[in-house]
């Protein structure tokens, strides 16, 4: 009994420093050495090197001149990055119905000539709060609204987006898609 | 379903049992102590730990010392992560300076990962200072998996030795499955995962400009710091810009990888794998859906060597499989027929070439439908609990199959060592019920089923329903219990019995609206996590000491043999009937009824 529990106190601190400390230091170790950029957050920075964001986390555009993201339910404002949440709404619930019609409404709202049926992944909200992407699809409904207000052809803008899309993962692994903030970033330097 | 859709499911599927037989062979052969390719390098290491500790690893144990030294090294597992978190912020690696957690969850949040359930009250970026997640989280999600193997091998000691009073030793089996599975799968991964974006530093988190100022509204605050009310009592709200965004970053990459090989599941982030931090990349999705079922699956292989005739574990292996791949084709198309209450508004949720369309409330683009209702039944079939999608948000249909997965007592792949002790739990209920029909005596892989191994895999069948309905039944009649419910109707009272039925199998996922972070639900899911996991290792413990105690019955004409198609189905048919009699009353109430109401709301 009494060697039983000697073993199990030693064991299970020299396992802890092993699996708690050790493991954690190496991985961190061999990753800021291999993969520095995206242990740390995979940063982008702008020309003159200040970080502009993440290349992987979504931040809330609502002006009619940048292609918006997903909606996002973290508190106490959407995309933060510091407390990430989904909103938790069932399908039946009247909360959620509120909130896509609300959604729906500032999309009409900004672009009142387009009467396309709007993708759903732009009018729900996503997993995480942060998600950095939007379907090709999404992207699409919004060219018209974005060429307005950069007063340019949309087949221009349509080709930015086009030089955006990240294709399913060896062709066939995930979702084709659209980072909102590179896309934005791009239409930014426009001008 | 896309032809995309039923490729990705079929690439996964089949990448999974074809890493059954590789893997399953190695940890067969780390468990027999003989030499794998490792030896050389952690031989010298694995020596140093029983020197220091005092273990001798040739001395075996009986069930009883073997079961005491289980749940004393558990014990302490649960002070150290209890105690961690109560003292954090006296303890360096805590850059954000955050405080102590609450005495009521940094007990849920102990035994949490202790059990191996890792049911995840807090929320990791705003709670866990980076020392309690590594030295506290990622700790246990490694010997807690690894305490989970041990009793397996135990288990099938049982079955291979005979007239033995010995089980094996648990600090032998324990630290093998640490260092020679364990940390090397898991060391590969984590590196992998950083190279698809994972996050892995030490550095505080970061704060980045914001390309459009967000404004937002929120209660002011007087000088003493709580919220100004009007005259009529409501809270004066002020407008706030935010010009700047916190990224929380963290050592991630590490205890990810590890959460998910040892079907842990609880999250470095809040929101689990949906993190775009956690799980980046539809590549890094793959790989850590693959490492959720990898060991649970390879280990079927494991005991069918073991036992000395690979076909019994091919044969429970084909019975998780069979139940595995029937409910992912019920979820993804659940989640892909999207919202009837959305179809009346000008929304489009068709799947085409450009969108994943589908109930997307709660999901990342990335992942779409596919890869998010995949995950939930990959994480739901094995005792894993992570999320990539909020099952709050699913579909009523989506969310029961995940709900029923964990009812069904987590042994279809089920958690690392207990998804397969819970199903030979059930394949000797199989053996046994047929022994009835036919009126022999029971045997399985040669050893008498007799009343006490009857007693006891009936406790191990029993405890995690009556658990999970009577946390339940508490829960919807008390105050406390409701007030915790987010949202309204049937779906309320699914997300309470979604919470017990992860608490009450140690899975560990949740419909996440419920505000399970009080001191009420916090205690009972709790109670709920020692229960389920104790009342199913000590009598799996204890069958294991008697069965090695038992001679070796040969095969004779009335044996039923156990490799068989005939048997895979009996299997089946028992694991699914005593899942749904049991619980499909309780689903009527909540899933069903808002099914129900879904479709027929106009």
């Amino acid at each position: 009994m009494i060697k039983s529990l000697k073993a199990a106190i030693v064991l299970f601190i020299l396992l802890s420093v092993l699996t708690g400390v050790i493991y954690p230091a190496v991985v961190t170790g061999l990753a800021q050495l291999l993969f520095s950029q995206q242990a740390n957050g995979s940063l982008i920075n702008d020309s003159s090197g200040k970080v502009t964001g993440s290349r992987l986390i979504g931040q809330s555009f609502s002006s009619p001149g940048h292609f918006w993201g997903r909606p996002s339910a973290t508190g106490p404002f959407p995309n933060n990055a510091g407390a990430s949440s989904g909103s938790n709404l069932g399908p039946t619930n009247p909360a959620l119905i509120e909130a896509v019609k609300t959604r729906i409404q500032a999309l009409k709202d900004a672009d009142p000539d387009n009467k396309a049926p709007i993708p759903v992944d732009l009018i729900t909200s996503s997993g995480s709060g942060l998600d950095p992407h939007i379907s090709p699809a999404a992207a699409e409904y919004q060219i018209n609204r974005v060429a307005k207000a950069h007063n340019v052809k949309p087949e221009m803008i349509r080709a930015l987006i086009d030089a955006n899309i990240e294709d399913r993962q060896w062709g066939f692994i995930g979702e084709p898609r659209v980072n909102v903030l590179t896309l934005n970033l791009a239409l930014d330097a426009l001008h | 379903m896309t032809s995309n859709s039923y490729f990705q499911i079929i690439v996964y599927i089949v990448t999974l049992l074809a890493l059954a037989k590789p893997l399953g062979w190695y940890m067969a052969r780390v468990y027999e102590g003989e030499s794998v390719g490792l030896n050389r390098l952690l031989a010298p290491l694995e020596a140093l730990l029983y020197r220091l500790s005092g273990v001798n690893p040739k001395e075996e144990m009986r069930w009883t010392d073997y079961t005491f030294s289980f749940l004393i090294f558990n014990l302490l597992g649960v002070l150290a992560v209890f105690a961690l978190q109560r003292l954090q912020a006296y303890l360096p690696f805590n850059p954000q300076s955050l405080p102590g957690v609450s005495s009521d969850s940094a007990f849920n949040t102990a035994v949490s990962f202790a059990t191996n359930t890792n049911w995840q009250g807090y929320s990791g970026e705003v709670t866990m200072s980076y020392l309690t997640q590594m030295l506290g989280l990622t700790v246990q999600n490694f010997v807690s998996a690894a305490a989970g193997m041990a009793t397996l091998v135990a288990l099938i000691r049982g079955f291979t030795r005979r007239n033995a009073d010995t089980i094996g030793n648990f600090w032998v089996d324990l630290t093998r499955s640490t260092l020679y599975i364990l940390m090397p799968l898991s060391l590969i991964l984590a590196l992998v995962l950083v190279g698809q974006g994972v996050v892995q530093t030490f550095s505080p988190y970061r704060s980045v400009p914001l390309i459009e100022t967000v404004s937002y509204e929120q209660p002011k605050l007087g000088t003493d710091g709580l919220a100004l009310q009007d005259a009529a009592g409501k809270p004066i709200m002020e407008s706030v810009e935010a010009k700047e965004q916190i990224i929380a970053v963290g050592p991630a990459a590490s205890q990810i990888a590890i959460k998910q090989l040892g079907t842990n599941g609880g999250g470095f982030f809040n929101v689990n794998s949906a993190h775009p931090l956690e799980n980046p990349t539809p590549l890094s999705n793959f790989l850590e859906m693959l490492s959720i079922l990898l060991i649970p699956g390879a280990l079927c292989y494991t005991f069918g060597m073991m036992v000395g005739d690979t076909r019994q574990g091919w044969a429970i292996l084909a019975a998780m499989t069979l139940i595995f791949v029937a409910l992912i084709f019920v979820e993804v198309p659940a989640e892909q027929s999207g919202n009837p209450a959305l179809a009346s508004l000008s929304v489009d949720q068709s799947a085409t070439v450009s969108q994943s369309g589908g109930n997307m409330e709660g999901k990342e683009t990335r992942f779409g439908i596919t890869n998010s209702a995949l995950w939930a039944i990959v994480t739901t079939a094995a005792s894993n609990g992570s999320v990539n999608a909020m099952h709050d948000s699913f579909t009523p249909i989506g969310g029961m199959i995940p709900m029923w997965l964990m009812q069904l007592g987590e042994v279809i792949f089920g958690g690392v060592g207990s998804g397969l002790y819970g199903m030979i739990m059930f394949a000797i209920v199989a053996v046994f019920v047929s022994g009835l029909m036919i009126g022999r005596t029971p045997e399985y892989l040669g050893k008498k089923i007799e009343a006490y191994e009857m007693k006891m895999a009936a406790i191990t069948i029993l405890i995690p329903p009556l658990v999970v309905l009577g946390g339940t039944a508490l829960a919807v009649m008390i105050d406390v219990g409701k007030a915790s419910v987010f949202n309204p109707g049937a779906h309320g009272f699914s997300e309470v019995l979604y919470a017990f039925s992860s608490a009450g199998n140690n899975n560990g996922s949740a419909f996440g609206g419920l505000s399970a972070n009080t001191p009420f639900y916090n205690s009972l899911l709790g109670l709920a996590m020692l229960f389920s996991r104790y009342w199913l290792a000590i009598p799996v413990l204890a069958i294991a000491g008697s069965l090695a105690s038992k001679k070796i019955v040969p095969v004779g004409l009335g044996t039923l043999p156990t490799h068989t198609p005939l048997f895979v189905a009996l299997l089946i048919g028992t694991v699914l009937m005593v899942g749904a009699l049991t619980f499909v009353p309780a689903l009527a109430l909540g899933p069903v009824v808002e099914h129900l109401q879904m479709i027929g709301a106009k």
